[in-house]
């Protein structure tokens, strides 16, 4: 998995409280089995005007905007459908860092597993670093610092943030979560044995019912 | 020593163990798929060099791609739709995984077709890559919803590395009035404490308006518990939930019955027990809601007039509602009802159980959707479809002028590849109003079946009451 330890780039605001799943990637932008190919339809419903054309008044088409990386969002980014598509999408196109007052507890979880660090700051704190950008995107970046849990303006202020201990960890050492856990396969192994006893409706060791066509 | 919440015991049962940095590793007793998925993290699992630790407790439904016209196969509306139905077929097969495919009078929206089935439990833990998975909470069971690498994961391993969520109760008080139901609750509670009041918590609904309930109707309120921001809802079982349960395929019988309904009769929060977050709502004095913006948040009684942002203080949330107002189509202090509808849908897994059917069927009895609605009313499972059929709700729908379907996740979100047109405006039992979701740029709002059913009739949002 991809590591995270710190990252520099360009912010953009983008300050709607509630943005979900479907705004970030809708339906119709997943169109292949695949966890690549995405980046062309993040946002698409607010980036295009007709025939895929950019919309010069979106946020992330603004030329100021170029290769930004991390986004300011208002609360409860990413609530709705659990379509991992949603990070992969922001991944691809280039975003690192997500700072909101609230996240999606799927999609939170989703940013983990894929390297993409998920900071929650106030809204307050959201609106001073928007206006500390505003200016000048390009050159007054962001520093998002996950070793010390810090995001710090141009001007060097300082906005200290918490995550999780394991996410934290599992983000600054790449970890494959499915590895890690298979190093518990005994403890899995007796809690099954024990619980089989316990629950024993749980396991379906029994002949399975056939499809009934 | 206070008492213990259902969800702390459910969580003390399930605990693998402790891991460092302060993850729980949590057994997960079901796992489901679907198409949309489904496919893919079985294929990456395999490209890893994983296997599938416990094929018999994963099961997978065909609900997010297919569409739901009468004759259907493979071949859906959706560009690309047949290979994701093709690789989950392979994979799953490959895997030793269930399937409830195409043809298979199983198959249906997976948060239908598993408590149907009786594939979630009471005290189970059940995870599926879908947001509605906390819809089966509503047994009893801790069920919430996941990414595909979390799938990944739990298929890999029969468990997932947890950090445990905060815990919230929402008590219900009062008895529900004539033609107001658990969707008017839930909606009616997102209303109240914003779509991120549940702060990511685990969700218990109590109180005598949820003993009240249905199973069928449990299952609404619980199904939109992620759009209120809850990590899942649960409800303590009961003996409805008991009598729902027993006897469907995959619950136990015989000796293991009786040692299994002993055991989810003791599932409930005790007396003492205390919570992170705890808040009351009285459902005596609901009307029939409905939302009219583009969050599940931004829902008002019918009889209600349109909010003005100008009145709220936060700034992020008067530029979604202004935002929401624009792209609605709609004005500050305009009255919701009597707004002139393009479409009418029934379905989803909110609202698309028998009980809902039936519900929407008597408001429809004897009378014809309005000239230039579409209406569209799609069975949640086959299961659904067939009883309905056998009852002969489906005539009531038809002769109404309702479409007919097959079962699936339809029009909740261009499953199928079928969409509402341009701009349309749409009264609907799902769960999500957000922008372009049932279509391109059309206009959502959420309601019961009843509400839908009496709307479908009117042409314009109204109030089902006056058909009741």
């Amino acid at each position: 998995m991809d590591k995270f330890t710190t990252h520099t780039g360009v912010a953009a605001a983008l300050l709607r409280s509630n943005i979900d799943t479907d705004a970030i990637i809708p339906s119709r932008e997943m169109k292949t089995v695949s966890k690549t190919g995405l980046a062309g339809g993040l946002f698409a419903g607010w980036r295009y005007v007709q025939a895929r054309e950019p919309d010069p008044n979106f946020v992330l088409n603004r030329v100021v905007q170029r290769g930004s990386s991390v986004l300011l969002a208002g609360a409860n980014f990413g609530c709705g459908s659990s379509r991992e598509h949603a990070v992969w999408a922001l991944k691809e196109y280039g975003i690192r860092v997500v700072i909101a007052p609230s996240f999606g507890a799927i999609f939170a979880g989703n940013c983990i597993r894929n390297g993409l660090l998920p900071v929650v700051l106030t809204e307050a704190q959201i609106t001073e670093l928007a206006a500390s950008v505003a200016a000048d995107p390009q050159g007054r970046r962001l520093n998002v610092d996950l070793q010390r849990c810090v995001v710090s303006d141009a001007a060097g202020t300082a906005y200290p943030f918490e995550l999780a201990a394991s996410q934290r960890e599992m983000l600054l050492q790449g970890l494959d979560p499915i590895a890690l856990t298979l190093q518990s396969s005994a403890a899995i192994e007796a809690f099954q044995a024990a619980d089989r006893k316990a629950r024993p409706w749980i396991y379906l060791d029994a002949p399975r019912p056939v499809s009934r066509r | 020593m206070t008492g213990l919440s259902l969800f702390e015991k459910l969580w003390r049962q399930h605990l693998v163990a402790e891991l460092d940095e302060g993850d729980s590793l949590i057994h997960i007793d079901r796992v489901f798929l679907h198409e949309r998925t489904g496919g893919v993290a079985l294929q990456a699992l395999a490209e890893a060099g994983h296997t599938v630790r416990n094929p018999q407790l994963a099961f997978a439904t065909l609900d997010h791609i297919v569409d739901t016209f009468p004759g259907r196969n493979d071949n859906t509306l959706m560009p690309g739709g047949e290979a994701f139905i093709r690789i989950t077929r392979e994979q799953t097969a490959k895997s030793g995984i269930q399937l409830f495919d195409l043809g298979d009078a199983r198959q249906g929206i997976v948060h239908v077709v598993s408590p149907e089935q009786g594939i979630v439990l009471p005290g189970a833990t059940v995870v599926c890559p879908d947001s509605h998975t906390c819809t089966q909470g509503a047994l009893g069971a801790l069920a919430w919803g996941i990414g595909s690498s979390e799938a990944e994961h739990a298929l890999a391993t029969q468990t997932l590395r947890v950090v445990k969520p905060k815990s919230m109760r929402v008590t219900f008080d009062g008895a529900l009035p004539p033609g107001v139901g658990a969707k008017d609750m839930i909606l009616a509670l997102i209303a109240r404490d914003t779509a991120s009041g549940a702060r990511g918590s685990v969700v218990e609904f109590a109180g005598e308006a949820v003993q009240s309930l249905g199973v069928e109707a449990r299952m609404t309120l619980c199904n939109m518990a992620v759009e209120f921001s809850a990590f899942t809802g649960l409800i303590a079982p009961d003996q409805a939930t008991l009598d729902y349960v027993q006897g469907r395929s995959f619950v136990p019988k015989g000796e293991v019955w009786e040692r299994a309904a002993a055991v989810w009769r003791e599932l409930c929060s005790d007396a003492d027990a205390t919570f992170d977050f705890e808040t009351r709502l009285d459902v005596s004095t609901l009307s029939p809601m409905l939302t009219w913006g583009t969050s599940p948040q931004h829902a008002i009684a019918v009889g209600e007039r349109v909010p003005d942002p100008a009145s709220v203080g936060d700034r992020a949330t008067r530029m979604a509602m202004d935002k929401a107002l624009a792209y609605m189509d709609l004005r500050p202090g305009q009255p919701l009802a009597g707004t002139p509808i393009d479409a009418a849908f029934i379905g989803s897994c909110t609202n698309s159980r028998l009980s809902d059917l039936r519900a929407a069927a008597a408001v429809l009895r004897g009378r014809k959707v309005a000239a230039g609605v579409k209406a569209i009313c799609v069975p949640g499972s086959t299961q659904v479809k067939l009883a309905a059929e056998a009852e002969g709700l489906h005539q009531l729908f038809l002769d109404a002028g309702f479409e007919w379907r097959e079962s699936g996740c339809s029009m909740c979100f261009f499953a199928g590849g079928e969409s509402f047109g341009f701009q349309q405006r749409v009264v609907s039992t799902t769960n999500r109003n957000f922008e372009s979701r049932q279509g391109p740029q059309t206009r959502t709002h959420l309601a019961s079946p009843v509400t839908v059913a009496a709307s479908a009739i009117a042409g314009c949002i109204a109030d089902p009451r006056e058909l009741i």
